[in-house]
């Protein structure tokens, strides 16, 4: 065990289901930020905050344990962890954004998500205070150089996207720095959370962000459950997976068709569009919601599949498995493609560890990180789920890895649909008060839910979307890029905004 | 100025071959016909915008833009500014953050113009409603001409709303 992570559980253990969160005194908690940067391997997942304190989550690679910690906010500050890891920075702001606390000698305190709009400042502290004044625009790092001029695009891009507001620093046609400014679509989604069952509050977790309703919806639902002493069972853990494999798919169906887009490559979204499509109507069919949303509820799943749904699925899959060689073969026997995708927006192995990078964009350098392999996973735990495969950590590593994930997620699929269809699709949850960790693996990557229920009611809560350490790498890739690039490394890394923009 | 009457097309379930809402079609070629002039021709510029969704609405018109409907065969064609755009697609609640950018959008649009508010939140801000960073349905930012029910509206349903405006505007 590593001495960062032997600090975290030195310090007493608050019960928090599945793993105990260790409140560190600010002295543990600053001597833990000063071990972090000689102890790669324990990788920060998320930071966020309630009223009185600030938590961590992290992993130990070495050994896969989860590491949940605190610290306590003092006189409105906590020592900040963005000197040693470089994801911190966006949570810290968004933890001063959101409750008012400040990250001592952290490396960035401008606003992310308060653009100033907002009738009060810190809406989730106690006490928010409001706000006076005409909003400030947002500021953007200085970028003066010799040859240096900045092109500023958004928050609206044109086209069918999320609203993101892109600053690129370029030098005649290479881009020197990309950098981002989310927030456009902070709803105030943990206001509306707070004080709700967790039956009431899954139709937010499953509307964090729609593409990944389903991996959501199971974080969330899982985090309930852990919080309240219960577990979802056999039967809709089962039917859980169903959905997430489907989501993944069609997920993966998508971003290859954006990516053609974005490559101006029509035929990938020609062929991968009605594949989605097929999918997209099999869920309705089995489920009665195309995108499959709250489908997943706390305690289980809302209803079975529907009769005529497993055919219909089945048929899907069968038609997907069928283009899978006509799908490679855009891919490989195209130059055109090929030649557009290699060597453009590359992450390092380094580089995607230090941002603790899951999903395809992590998977693409290599990194062993599926949640699906994580034990504690019903029904995966009894499943093959293959590492990945792909080592390059450039755009043609993402597509190619999405496409080795497809033929493995329609043979999960049919695995899960052979196993028996007999037992409870969910349990009643009792009106508990305590804590719970949930985790699900959508297919933009891991994602995880941290609840605190009291009474039965959320108290405290958190959503770490997949691309919170995502769109920094989106912005690590771009430098040095070119900006004709810019669209196809966005569509690459498939960054969402309005997970992350809560 | 005239504020038009808001007009809501209940486009449940339909499939995308069926020809579009009746009531809808007329009441927009109403207000068609007192538009002073008319430059839609027998197609449609549509520009998106997704004003604070949870991104699922986006998926749909994703779907709906892609190789599955052909949209050109309705004369439909979507465009990336609201400059060339007659219809100005709408999606989320609108957050405050996003209230800025979707009048800017909407100003740049020529007369006539249409605002078609895409799925529950766009048209009342749907679960979002109450949110302290959220301003309301589109509504609260811009007129609305057509709102597309749904969470997310099907891309069908979609289709049948844009087939609507056409009508309206073939009739006028
Ligand atoms: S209507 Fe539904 S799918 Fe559309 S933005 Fe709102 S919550 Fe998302």
């Amino acid at each position: 065990m590593s001495e960062a992570a032997a600090l975290i559980r030195a310090a007493p253990a608050l019960p928090c289901a599945p793993w105990p969160r260790h409140l560190l005194t600010a002295e543990a908690w600053r001597a833990l930020a000063a071990a972090l940067p000689g102890q790669p391997a324990l990788a920060l997942l998320a930071l966020w905050a309630d009223s009185g304190h600030v938590h961590a989550l992290f992993r130990d690679e070495d050994t896969g344990a989860i590491l949940p910690a605190s610290v306590a906010v003092a006189a409105g500050a906590y020592p900040a962890l963005s000197p040693a890891r470089p994801a911190a920075a966006w949570f810290e702001r968004m933890i001063l954004d959101l409750w008012g606390h400040a990250a001592e000698g952290g490396t960035d305190a401008r606003p992310w998500l308060d653009h100033g709009r907002w009738p009060v400042q810190a809406p989730l502290s106690p006490r928010p205070v409001p706000v006076g004044g005409p909003p400030e625009p947002p500021g953007f790092l200085p970028a003066d150089g010799p040859g240096l001029h900045v092109l500023p695009l958004g928050p609206v891009r044109g086209g069918i996207a999320e609203p993101a507001q892109l600053r690129l620093a370029v030098q005649g046609e290479l881009v020197v720095r990309l950098e981002t400014r989310l927030g456009w679509l902070h709803k105030g989604t943990l206001a509306l959370l707070r004080g709700k069952s967790p039956r009431a509050a899954a139709r937010f977790a499953a509307r964090l962000a729609g593409d990944s309703t389903v991996a959501h919806a199971i974080a969330f639902a899982r985090a309930a459950e852990a919080a309240s002493g219960v577990a979802a069972p056999p039967r809709a853990a089962m039917l859980r997976a169903v959905m997430a494999e489907i989501e993944r798919l069609a997920g993966h169906l998508a971003d290859l068709a954006s990516l053609g887009q974005a490559a101006g490559f029509a035929p990938l979204p020609a062929l991968c569009l009605p594949l989605r499509e097929a999918l997209l109507e099999a869920a309705a069919a089995a489920f009665g919601h195309r995108l499959m949303m709250d489908c997943v509820v706390p305690g289980g799943v809302a209803a079975a599949i529907a009769p005529g749904g497993e055919a219909a699925i089945a048929a899907a899959l069968t038609r997907l498995e069928a283009a899978l060689p006509a799908l490679a073969r855009l891919h490989d026997g195209s130059g055109s493609l090929l030649r557009r995708l290699v060597g453009v927006g590359v992450v390092t192995p380094a580089l995607t560890r230090a941002l603790a990078a899951g999903g395809v964009v992590g998977r693409a350098t290599g990194r062993a990180v599926d949640l699906r392999r994580h034990p504690g996973y019903p029904p995966y735990d009894g499943l093959d789920v293959p590492l990945p495969s792909r080592q390059a950590g450039d755009a043609d590593a993402r597509v190619r890895q999405r496409l080795d994930e497809l033929p493995h997620a329609i043979a999960l699929l049919r695995e899960l649909l052979a196993g028996p269809a007999e037992g409870a699709i969910g349990v009643a949850l009792p009106p508990a008060s305590g804590e719970g960790i949930g985790f699900a693996e959508g297919y933009r990557g891991d994602i995880w839910h941290w609840l605190r229920l009291d009474g039965g009611l959320i108290a405290a809560c958190f959503p770490r979307d997949p691309a919170w350490l995502h769109w920094p790498l989106a912005e690590a890739a771009m430098a040095g890029g070119a900006v004709e690039d810019l669209g196809l490394v966005l569509a690459s890394f498939h960054d969402s905004c309005a997970g992350m923009d809560l | 100025m005239t504020r038009w009457p808001r007009i809501r097309a209940g486009l449940r379930g339909a499939p995308p071959a069926a020809p579009p809402d009746e009531a809808t079609a007329a009441a927009l070629a109403e207000r068609m016909a007192a538009a002073a002039q008319t430059r839609l021709g027998r197609s449609l510029a549509v520009c998106f915008l997704d004003a604070g969704s949870c991104n699922g609405c986006e998926l749909e018109a994703r779907m709906l833009a892609g190789a599955v409907h052909d949209l050109e065969r309705y004369g439909i064609t979507l465009v990336a500014t609201p400059r060339h755009a007659d219809v100005l697609l709408v999606s989320g609640p609108v957050t405050r953050a996003m209230q800025e950018p979707l009048l800017r959008a909407h100003e740049a649009m020529a007369e006539p113009k249409w605002v078609v508010a895409l799925g529950d939140c766009a048209i009342d801000a749907g679960v979002f409603k109450g949110g302290y960073g959220v301003l309301g349905g589109v509504d609260a930012a811009v007129p609305v001409d057509l709102s597309i029910r749904g969470c997310p509206p099907t891309p069908g349903q979609i289709l049948d709303a844009l087939r609507a405006l056409l009508q309206a505007n073939a009739t006028a």
